[in-house]
Parts: structure tokens; C-alpha cells; sequence
């Protein structure tokens, strides 16, 4: 069989899951013009609570999963509140240095709480794997990208459909316009927030059932600015383009060039973007060239 | 009575010693820090000399971050470089370490302006993204490069030497920081009242205006990142001639972090303020290890949090100090200073 369709369908999936969680920076970054450096670390809190949870609490996923989306609204919340709200009008390096700040914190806390070893996350979806007929998925990768998609398509629908997402869009266009018109633009950046460690959590708990969590699992969140950059810093449908195109490249990568440049082929994508066509493939074109 | 600084011309505003006063101070810090090995043991001199590269670091990416505006996400990994480089440069070629030092520093300054080339046509948030991700690529490039990095066995470093005398203590080594320090800090002082430090201020609080004022914004934001490479690439040549090996886990993303949180907690864009940072950030580590040792009888896993401890130490530090004293430690010294010195007519 070739091995060919089997990189490119593995990669698909995890795309997914970088997909997800580049969403979490795009709704920060389109309503608030922040780049949250805290994601990965709010995708590590999520698995890990997700699965105490479950463990310490022994009740099923989907009640654990209920508690970890509340967890992490909340989380977002507080956040926001406590650290961002002061630094509004700041500029954005300090308010880049504030989520620099709050991934040492969440990382050290994680450590703490949580010693840094290895764990498996309970079974949670069937295992039996998809055959395609030129590729199988493993059921972790199916699973995985499957929940990943119905999560974007709902927050996508929500942003598009709703009156909430329509306030956001509003804020994000014009801050002053949206104030004129009613909107609670400090009520937007608060759920803006919440949403994107919603949207991490949920990322976090998909990568921990494929290849289990530990505290190391935020470096992905690192990893996953190269698709938000390629994607556009502000656009949805970029984010998810870009999830699979770097899913895609990174596993070809790992099996043409050997395993451990899996892990540096996103950032010389990133660099190589950034030199020639700095807003991804739909972002606005509006960068200040200086 | 003074009761208030006043200035009358831009001579004296530009002073490096603004008054007598300190320039007495000054002297009498220097003797102090020169006769230090005289009365402190081998652990004082290890962290002074810690301190010491800390400083060198910290002034160079406070050139770059605080003075120019340009965050850099991946100031260890220019460490890196300059440690790897007077590794090579040593064991491979020959070259003598007093030779060896300033051309790492060079080819530190080299990498950092291809990774500076970037700040051409971006700025902000995506020149932050492309330092970091320059820092994991180098990262990569220390631990698989084996041909020239011997990846994670590292590369042993001989102490540098003059004649047969051999700078291998941690006090001898000391007096080698010293002067590099002093040097390191003194040309960072002086550029800042040049022509070319005052283009870095004005491209920091606002690019296009600075443009509009004839200056040439892609040269000095390169130039910026040389210097900062630079000072990076010294500071990593000396530890890697004290510490005698050099490994690639030396240079982590955290300790990147580390660094900014170094020019934070101290003042960004102030050279006191680099060096104030550079002592705290050093001493608040050593210190909470002091603690867990003392405290290691009533809780014996106490050495196990230590790592996390200090993460979220240095990120409380980070936060906290940009909500509360955007201008670091510095601002903080100033006050108190003023408060003395204009006591009891402040005005």
C-alpha cells in the first residue's frame, strides 16, 4: 500500500485539531487585537481538569466534558477581567508580555498541581479504526477531527448567525461604532475570551484521547501560531485551511525528512510566511509596512 | 536647599553622572564589587558571576526591546549562538578565547540581523512571532546540527587564559565578568545620547514619525539587533567559558521568557533598569532555593515544585509589574531617590 494518502489523511486529522485551536487565537485576536500566548497552556488546564474530573469524580465524559466547558468559560472570564481589562489602550507589546506571563504561571500551576509525568486518558470514543480502502485512520485521529469539525461549525455558525456573533463582528470592525450602538464591548472581550479557552479545552481533551496529556501538551499552542499565520491573523476559514495545510506539511515532513523535524517544520513555514506574505492567505490586508 | 531637578542645557541633561554625588557612589560600588572576592565564598562569586552574564544580556535585549520597540521572543537562542560559536571557535580552530569572544559576539550579531530582516516588513505582534520562531529553529539547529554542536553531548570549553594564568575559579572568572560588564554597560549608556540611540527612542514611540524625520527605520531596527545579538553572543561565550561545556538545553524558550521578564521587572528601555532586573530576577531563584533547602525538613517535596515555583514566580513578576509599574524597578528607584534628595521641599 502506499504510504502516500496514509501521511496525507493522518495529517488531515491533526490539521483538525490545529484548526480548533487556532480558532481560539482568531476570536481573541478579531475581537480584541490581542494574540493570546496563553492558549496552549489553556489547552494543558482543560485535558487536565477534564480528566481529573473524570478520575477523582468518576462520572462520565460527558458530564466531565460539561464541567471542563464551564470551567474554562469561566476561566476566560476572570481572566480577562483581572488581567487584560487594566491594560486596555496599553501598548500591544505589554499586553503580548502580560499573556507571556500568564503561560509561565499557568505552566508552573499546572506543574504543580499535576506532576509533569505522562498519562493516558481514558477510552472515551469506539476504537475500532476507519478504513478508507487507501488509508486508516486510527479511531483517536477519526474521532478527534470529527468532534473538531462540529465544534468549528457550530462557533462558526454562532459568530455568523447569532445576535451574540453579530456583536462580536461589530466590535471587532469598529470598537467606537459597536459602543454607539448598545453593545457591551467589555461584555464582547469577556466572552471572546471565554470562547477562546472554550475552544482550547476542547482542543486540549481531543489531543489528550489521541496521544494522552502531560504538561508539555501547551507547546502545541506554540506550534499552532504558524497556522494562524498562514491562515490570517483574523480570518475563521483560514484558520481551519491552514490547521490542515499545516497538518498536512508537518506529517510529510516527519516522514520524508525524519521524525524530529516534525517539530521545526511549523516555524520555518511560519518565518518563511511571514517574509513574503505577512497576512496569511485571508487575512486583511491592512499591515502597516514600515 | 534643591527642590527639584533642573537642568539648563541639553550638555547637562545628557550627562552620564548628573551630579558629584553619584559619581562618588559610583566609585565607591566599583571598589566594593572589585574587592567582593576578598571576604565572599565560592557560592557569592558563582551567582555574582551569574548576575554578571544576566546583566550583559538583559542591557542588550533592553536595546532592542525597551530602547527600539522591537519585542524579541528568542533572545536565548541568540545566547546560544554566541555560546556554541566561541565553543567551536575554541576547540575546533585554535583561536584563543580573548579572540574567540568578540567574534561570537560577530557571528551572534550576524544570525540575529538575518532573523532582524523580518522587522523590514512586519512589526509588532508578527516580528514577536517570527523571534520565537527563530528561537525553536535554532533550538533544532543546536540539538541535530552534530557535525558542528556534537548535539546533546555538547562541546567541553577550556577557561580562558593570559600566559600560564588561568581564569578557572569562580573568582578569577570574576574579575573577567567585571570588566565586561563595565564595558557592556558603558557602551550601552553612551549610545543611548548618540545620534543612533536617539533614533532607536524615536522608532519606538512612533515609526512613521521617525521616518518622517529622516530616519532610516530598517537600518536602525537592524543595527538594533545586531547590537542586541551582540551583547547576547558575549554574554553567551562567557558562560559557556565558566560553566566549561555547552548543551542545547541551556537555552529554552523559558529562558527567553526569563529575559524579558528581566527588562520588565527592571524598566524597559533603561540600562539601570537592566541591570537592576538582571540582579532580581538572579537572586529571586537563588533565593526561593535557599528557602526549599531550609524548608526541605517539613516538606519533603518541596525540591520537586521548585522548577514550577519559579515559573510562576517570574510570571506573577511579569504581570504584576505591567499593571502596577509599567516602568519597572528603575521608576521605583528614581522615586525613592528623589524622595531623599528633594526632602523636605520636593516640588
Amino acid at each position: 500500500m502506499d504510504i502516500l494518502p496514509q501521511i496525507i489523511v493522518s495529517g488531515l486529522a491533526a490539521g483538525g485539531v490545529y484548526g480548533l485551536v487556532a480558532l481560539g487565537f482568531v476570536l481573541i485576536y478579531k475581537a480584541t487585537s490581542i494574540l493570546n500566548l496563553a492558549t496552549g497552556e489553556f489547552m494543558t488546564l482543560g485535558a487536565f481538569v477534564c480528566l481529573t474530573v473524570m478520575t477523582q469524580a468518576h462520572v462520565p465524559f460527558s458530564l466531565a466534558m460539561v464541567a471542563t466547558l464551564v470551567f474554562a468559560a469561566l476561566l476566560g472570564i476572570v481572566l480577562e477581567r483581572v488581567l487584560l481589562r487594566p491594560l486596555i489602550g496599553e501598548p500591544i507589546i505589554s499586553v503580548i508580555m502580560v499573556t507571556i506571563g500568564l503561560a509561565s504561571i499557568l505552566k508552573g500551576l499546572t506543574h504543580i498541581i499535576w506532576s509533569p509525568e505522562h498519562r493516558a486518558f481514558p477510552p472515551i470514543f469506539p476504537p475500532e479504526p476507519l478504513d478508507l480502502g487507501f488509508a486508516i485512520v486510527p479511531s483517536g485521529l477519526l474521532w478527534g477531527f470529527i468532534s473538531a469539525m462540529v465544534c468549528m461549525f457550530i462557533f462558526t455558525a454562532v459568530f455568523r448567525y447569532t445576535r451574540t456573533g453579530l456583536a462580536m463582528r461589530a466590535t471587532a470592525s469598529n470598537q467606537q461604532a459597536a459602543l454607539s450602538m448598545g453593545i457591551s464591548v467589555k461584555g464582547v472581550f469577556a466572552l471572546s475570551w471565554s470562547f477562546a479557552a472554550i475552544t482550547a479545552a476542547i482542543g486540549g481533551v481531543i489531543i489528550g484521547n489521541i496521544s494522552g496529556i502531560s504538561i508539555y501538551l501547551g507547546n502545541i499552542g506554540l506550534k499552532v501560531l504558524s497556522v494562524i499565520i498562514l491562515g490570517g491573523l483574523d480570518s475563521i476559514v483560514g484558520a481551519i485551511l491552514g490547521g490542515f495545510i499545516i497538518g498536512i506539511l508537518e506529517n510529510l515532513a516527519g516522514v520524508y525528512l525524519g521524525s524530529g523535524t516534525k517539530e521545526v517544520v511549523p516555524f520555518v513555514i511560519l518565518v518563511i510566511i511571514i517574509m513574503i506574505r505577512p497576512y496569511g492567505m485571508f487575512g486583511k490586508e491592512i499591515i502597516e509596512r514600515v | 536647599m534643591r527642590c527639584g531637578d533642573f537642568r539648563e542645557s541639553y550638555l547637562e541633561d545628557e550627562k552620564i553622572f548628573q551630579s558629584t554625588f553619584v559619581k562618588v557612589w559610583l566609585v565607591i560600588l566599583l571598589v566594593g564589587l572589585v574587592t567582593l572576592p576578598l571576604f565572599a565564598n565560592d557560592y557569592v562569586m558563582y551567582v555574582a558571576n551569574q548576575i554578571g552574564f544576566a546583566v550583559i544580556a538583559a542591557v542588550g535585549l533592553n536595546l532592542l526591546t525597551g530602547c527600539t520597540g522591537q519585542i524579541s521572543l528568542g533572545h536565548a537562542a541568540f545566547i546560544g549562538v554566541g555560546g556554541y560559536a566561541t565553543a567551536v571557535l575554541i576547540t575546533r580552530f585554535g583561536i584563543p578565547f580573548w579572540f574567540a569572544l568578540p567574534l561570537a559576539g560577530l557571528i551572534s550579531a550576524g544570525v540575529g540581523m538575518v532573523i532582524g530582516i523580518p522587522s523590514l516588513r512586519v512589526k509588532g505582534l508578527y516580528l514577536c512571532i517570527a523571534t520565537l520562531a527563530a528561537q525553536f529553529i535554532l533550538e533544532y539547529v543546536f540539538i541535530n546540527w552534530e557535525g558542528v554542536t556534537q548535539g546533546i553531548r555538547g562541546i567541553n570549553v577550556p577557561p580562558p587564559r593570559i600566559g600560564s594564568f588561568v581564569f578557572a575559579t569562580e573568582k578569577s572568572f570574576y574579575y573577567l565578568t567585571l570588566v565586561v560588564v563595565v564595558a557592556a554597560v558603558g557602551f550601552a549608556r553612551n549610545i543611548l545620547r548618540t545620534k543612533w540611540g536617539r533614533a532607536f527612542v524615536a522608532i519606538r514611540d512612533r515609526d512613521l514619525a521617525a521616518e518622517m524625520m529622516g530616519i532610516d527605520l530598517f537600518r536602525h531596527k537592524l543595527i538594533a539587533f545586531a547590537l542586541s545579538s551582540f551583547y547576547a553572543g558575549v554574554a553567551g561565550g562567557l558562560w559557556v567559558s565558566f560553566m566549561k561545556i555547552v548543551t542545547p538545553e541551556h537555552f529554552p524558550f523559558s529562558r527567553s521568557i526569563e529575559y524579558l521578564a528581566m527588562i520588565i521587572v527592571g524598566g524597559l528601555g533603561s540600562v539601570l533598569g537592566s541591570i537592576f532586573g538582571a540582579i532580581f530576577m538572579v537572586l529571586v531563584p537563588e533565593l526561593l532555593n535557599v528557602a526549599t533547602g531550609s524548608l526541605k525538613g517539613f516538606f519533603p517535596n518541596l525540591t520537586q515544585i521548585f522548577i514550577p515555583m519559579k515559573e510562576v514566580i517570574f510570571g506573577f513578576l511579569i504581570v504584576g509589574f505591567l499593571i502596577f509599574e509599567p516602568h519597572g524597578l528603575a521608576e521605583i528607584w528614581h522615586r525613592i531617590k528623589n524622595f531623599f534628595s528633594l526632602w523636605p521641599f520636593s516640588y
